[in-house]
């Protein structure tokens, strides 16, 4: 690990003034269960580590009067996992469940659970994000790797487990930044891009832009499910996974939200899948063809076809779990 | 002293041995108390780190250090490869920095510059074809054996070619099959390393080592010393599995390095350095075929496979195949890959696994062709056995068949009951390992005051051994183990063989043994005087030495070493490696089942129940031995299902050195583990035989079987992930 300069900012105006504009200049740190060891291994090399877990504001967690539930970027996993609120957001908690490791569950963050940089292996072995414009996973082994969106140079697939539910769930981000007084609220969806160049990250936000809360509508009396496909019951990255959340009336589906991870190098939406459950009631073979139109645009690379299976039963099983019936499986 | 007849004490008369018994350092270890070389600091020590060579096949052309010693804490800097080497696989170590914290050795290391010229990398080890044209294949050996031998005339190729598809001809069965197992690496929780020091001209070196004895004058030559100037010392280690026996060439420089700044230096490899230099398990791919008569009683095998155990090294033996069942005709032959990766090291039960996983699975797929149960074409075929006799394998699938309840699961492959999208299915297979003790030397002082203790120089792997040395000293002299006084793991105390091979278990029960069967015999002659009996009419029991039977007719053990007088009492026993003894012997069976489920829609794998038997002569402790057979067949699961190393066919990377992508299982990964050891009197009359390898060999071929049960589909190679279990299925238009 280089040497590092080290802040811990009390308020969300002296966390702002701490930030360089300059990428890659300064890294923010929340529970560190991704930072410490990209810092470990020179991946990052921040000058200045801003320590995210003084600022108060960040902690906030509750309903606010209009009926969403607030949660501050550093919210622990665990809390979330435990608080009564999100007894009305399955589609959250499983996913949030399905990491399989108390530690990462109490030590990590929800704003850093959303931030985390991507898994794939070029760029945790040195090679850059989009690891040689894409070169690396289109010639090397590119099993994990996108089956969406990967027409460009990123090839790796957004590592986050709980912004497919937040998409899903119509979640908001609350940015503060660049300027001390500057606030706004975004769709979560829109946190997400595939970069361009290596210039770019995978997130939107600019290097002195800070993720500070999520901020979930009301449930309501919508249903929703993540399903994840992973290979073990550790705390390994799935290989597929899906989030659904579905409005339903009188057993038929008013509308629908689909979004897939571990796919594309953002969470991927899949209006097509979504398009298909609306007017329908849900059953085994319709939530099976919505599975199907989520895969019909896949463009898997040359190692990674079995994602498109993985993708589709995901979906699948996240509409039927959503709905209360038997996902199949172990 | 009367010659002593080395013997076991009967089943119903041992005490200690036998029974179970929790680990004497279980306390320590499981508080973090224990210390491993890794948790070993001295004052004023340095940190040392290493840079790895970040492509599989280059030339260095140039290192340019001057960055790097500038920057702050740095004491020393070593370069490993002269410019102009060529460099053969990722990782290699090039330079070392040797700082004042870890942080600021590592911050040098990223300041070391190092020109590179690129080469090709060949990394496929599966391809052969690709191999061949690449001119990285060379013969690794083989074996023909036919029943028929040729006439005098006969062109004995030709003889075989023909012979072989005579016999294939009149076959009512031929399998023709593609199996196949990755490499893995050894990935030890602790890494390789050590935390040395130099006083007075003379070494301490606290070494990550499986071989604490030899390792002493390995790490004394370099710099000319004896190794009574070196002592090397391991109280704990995390993890070896054969890969750490030799002095390697970093624990050489951090002694170098100590020597030269005066400083105490600790140098323990990183995560990624350990996965890709420290060891690992060479692969195996093997298309063959498999000949039997109508009643499946396997006739003849033919078979050629490759593999790679880096740039060095010959691969999987070929004399593992086909595996423990070996038909009266045969052809096998190897082929070598030379691949840009880190070089092999022993890996439990070398060329076992592999060739288990390669060859028995062919025996079940005999079955699924022939609609039979899995569990009779493996009875039918056991006079085929080699390594332990037909009979004690029999008995042992007998015992885990019943364990497994096997004859009430099993259905014909791929026509179980369909739980949705899960399919169950069963399988099964065999080995053998020799597993004959070590040589060993145990020096044991029996004090005046009662207190024993003794002194050598094996290691405890973490599989018990230190239990077990107490166990064979408290029950011959009749005492608790918390009795005694063990010392192990140091290079000072008297020579005992590196652990590998399964040998540790049978060479310190011997050495201990020996001496304290010598140290009693010579205490029961004083006893006997005091006694007015004969020294062979006493026992050691309870705490006590009397007349055997009679407890009114004793000495407490205290008062009996009270009878040596001033001096203590000094014996010292070994045993040599292969003579003949009536404490150990060698060579072991063993069966296992596993009954695994598979998702057919995604691919994924999990072991419901496992079941292990297993022949190890005299069982020592049981709840050891069967924590050690939890730990083979977690390890072998993990094999079967999970565990790969992955290359980057452009660079030779090793991309998945690091614990997120080379994925391991958990608890519920694994399933319940059933072990039985089969120890009738006539396993228990032949001694003390090892454990550490036997029961990790035969999972892959079970689980690949059990998976091939349930589908009806044979998913070749291992791990069997969900991508390859997706892509079998759908080869065999299933999906």
């Amino acid at each position: 690990m280089k040497d590092f300069e080290y802040a811990a900012p009390q308020s969300e105006s002296e966390l702002l003034e701490l930030l360089s504009p300059v990428a890659n200049h300064t890294e923010l740190l929340a529970g560190g269960t991704d930072l410490v060891g990209l810092m470990k291994s020179m991946v990052v090399q921040p000058e200045r580590v801003v320590n995210l877990m003084e600022v108060d504001s960040l902690r906030q967690f509750g309903p606010l009067d209009d009926g969403r539930l607030q949660i501050g970027a550093t919210v622990s996993l665990d809390e979330i996992l435990e608080h009564p609120y999100l007894g009305n957001y399955p589609a959250l908690t499983q996913a949030i469940a399905g990491i399989n490791s108390m530690q990462l569950q109490s030590q990590g963050t929800i704003g850093g659970e959303v931030c985390q940089r991507p898994q794939c292996w070029f760029f945790r072995n040195g090679r850059g994000l989009l690891a040689e414009n894409g070169k690396a996973s289109t010639n090397g082994d590119n099993r994990y790797h996108a089956i969406f969106a990967n027409q460009g140079s990123a090839k790796f697939v957004s590592s986050s487990r709980t912004a497919p539910a937040l998409i899903a769930l119509g979640a908001t981000a609350r940015v503060i930044g660049p300027h001390t007084d500057e606030v706004k609220f975004i769709p979560v969806a829109e946190l997400f891009r595939a970069p361009g160049h290596e210039g770019q990250r995978e997130m939107t936000l600019a290097p002195n832009q800070v993720l500070t809360h999520l901020v979930l509508p009301p449930a309501g009396d919508t249903l929703s499910a993540t399903y994840e496909v992973r290979q073990s019951e550790g705390p390994d990255f799935p290989l597929a996974a899906a989030s659904v959340v579905l409005r339903m009336k009188n057993g038929i589906v008013e509308d629908a939200r689909v979004v897939l991870g571990q796919v594309a190098p953002t969470p991927w939406v899949s209006n097509e899948a979504a398009e298909w459950l609306i007017g329908r009631s849900v059953n085994e073979r319709d939530a099976e063809r919505a599975g199907e139109f989520a895969v019909s645009c896949a463009t898997p690379l040359d190692n990674n076809n079995y994602k498109v299976q993985l993708a589709k039963v995901s979906v699948k099983r996240a509409i039927l779990l959503a709905a209360g019936l038997e996902t199949g499986g172990m | 002293m009367a010659n002593v007849e080395y013997s076991w004490p009967a089943r119903d008369k041992a005490n200690v041995i036998g029974k179970d018994r929790t680990r004497l350092d279980g306390i320590e270890k499981s508080t973090g108390a224990a210390k491993y070389t890794y948790d070993v600091n001295f004052d004023n020590q340095l940190i040392a780190v290493a840079l790895g060579c970040p492509y599989g096949h280059c030339q260095i052309k140039a290192i340019d250090i001057k960055e790097a010693a500038k920057s702050p804490g740095v004491v020393h800097i070593k370069v490993f490869e002269p410019v102009g080497r060529e460099v053969h696989w990722e990782g290699e170590l090039l330079a070392v920095v040797a700082a004042e914290s870890e942080g600021a050795a590592a911050a040098a290391v990223d300041k070391i510059k190092v020109k590179y010229d690129k080469l090709d990398v060949f990394t496929d080890d599966e391809d052969l074809e690709g191999a061949k044209e690449a001119g990285r294949t060379a013969s690794a050996g083989g074996k023909i054996v036919t029943q028929r031998e040729p006439g005098d005339d006969d062109d004995e190729d030709e003889f075989v070619e023909e012979e072989l598809e005579r016999l294939f001809k009149e076959s009512a069965h031929v399998v023709e099959g593609y199996y196949g197992i990755d490499v893995i690496s050894h990935c030890c929780m602790e890494p390789h390393g050590v935390t040395v020091m130099w006083k007075d001209g003379k070494m301490l070196a606290y070494l990550s080592t499986q071989r604490v004895a030899g390792n002493a004058g390995d790490l004394g030559k370099p710099f000319d010393l004896t190794a009574d100037d070196v002592e090397v010392r391991c109280d704990h280690i995390g993890g070896g599995f054969g890969s750490k026996f030799p002095a390697d060439y970093w624990t050489i420089a951090a002694c170098e390095i100590s020597k030269e700044t005066g400083r105490p230096v600790k140098f323990m490899l990183t995560r990624d350095q350990e996965l890709k230099i420290a060891g690992n398990r060479p692969s195996g791919y093997l298309k063959g075929r498999l000949g039997a008569d109508k009643e499946g009683n396997v006739v003849v095998w033919d078979s050629e496979h490759w593999g790679t155990s880096g740039m060095v090294g010959a691969g999987v033996s070929h004399k593992q195949i086909p595996y423990v069942l070996v038909p009266p005709n045969y052809r096998r032959k190897a082929t070598r890959i030379r691949t840009n990766a880190g070089a092999q090291r022993a890996w439990r039960a070398p060329n076992h696994p592999q060739g288990c996983a390669m060859s028995q699975t062919a025996y079940d797929d005999l079955a699924a062709k022939m609609g039979a149960d899995s569990y009779d074409i493996f009875m039918k075929n056991i006079r085929l056995a080699q390594g332990a006799p037909p009979e004690v394998y029999i008995e042992e699938m007998k015992i885990a068949a019943k364990m497994m309840d096997w004859k009430a699961k099993w259905h014909k492959h791929g026509k179980g009951p369909k739980k949705g999208s899960v399919r169950e299915g069963l399988g099964m297979a065999l080995h053998t390992w020799g597993g004959g003790a070590n040589a060993s030397i145990c020096q044991l002082r029996i004090h005046p005051d009662g207190g024993v203790e003794s002194f050598c120089a094996t290691q405890d792997l973490g599989t018990g051994t230190r239990t077990i040395c107490a166990q064979v000293l408290a029950e011959t002299f009749g005492l608790r183990v918390q009795d005694v006084r063990v010392n192990i793991g140091s290079s000072k105390y008297p020579a005992s063989g590196a652990s590998g091979g399964s040998t540790t278990v049978g060479a310190v029960s011997e050495s201990h043994r020996r001496a304290a069967q010598d140290a009693l015999a010579n205490i029961n002659e004083k006893v006997a005087a005091k006694l007015e009996c004969k020294p062979e009419e006493l026992e050691a029991v309870d705490g006590r030495i009397q007349v055997s039977g009679k407890p009114d007719k004793s000495l407490s053990w205290k008062q009996a070493c009270g009878l040596l007088g001033l001096e203590s009492l000094e014996v010292t026993a070994s045993h040599k490696r292969g003579a003949k003894s009536p404490l150990s012997s060698e060579t072991v069976g063993g069966v296992q089942m596993a009954h695994a489920e598979v998702d057919i829609e995604t691919g994924v794998v999990k072991v419901k129940k496992f079941v292990a038997v297993q022949d190890i002569g005299l069982v020592m402790n049981p709840l050891l031995a069967r924590s050690q057979v939890y730990g083979s067949v977690i390890m072998g699961i993990t094999y079967a299902l999970f565990e790969q190393r992955i290359l980057d066919s452009q660079t030779g990377a090793f991309i998945n050195a690091e614990m997120s992508n080379y994925r391991l299982p958990r608890v519920g990964d694994i399933g319940d583990i059933d072990v039985h050891f089969y120890e009738p009197e006539s396993e228990r009359s032949r001694g003390v035989v090892g454990l550490g390898e036997p029961p990790v060999i035969s999972p892959g071929a079970a689980v690949s079987n059990a998976v091939c049960n349930a589908l009806g589909v044979r998913v070749p190679v291992l791990p069997m992930t969900p991508q390859r279990v997706l892509e079998a299925l759908q080869k065999a238009g299933r999906i």
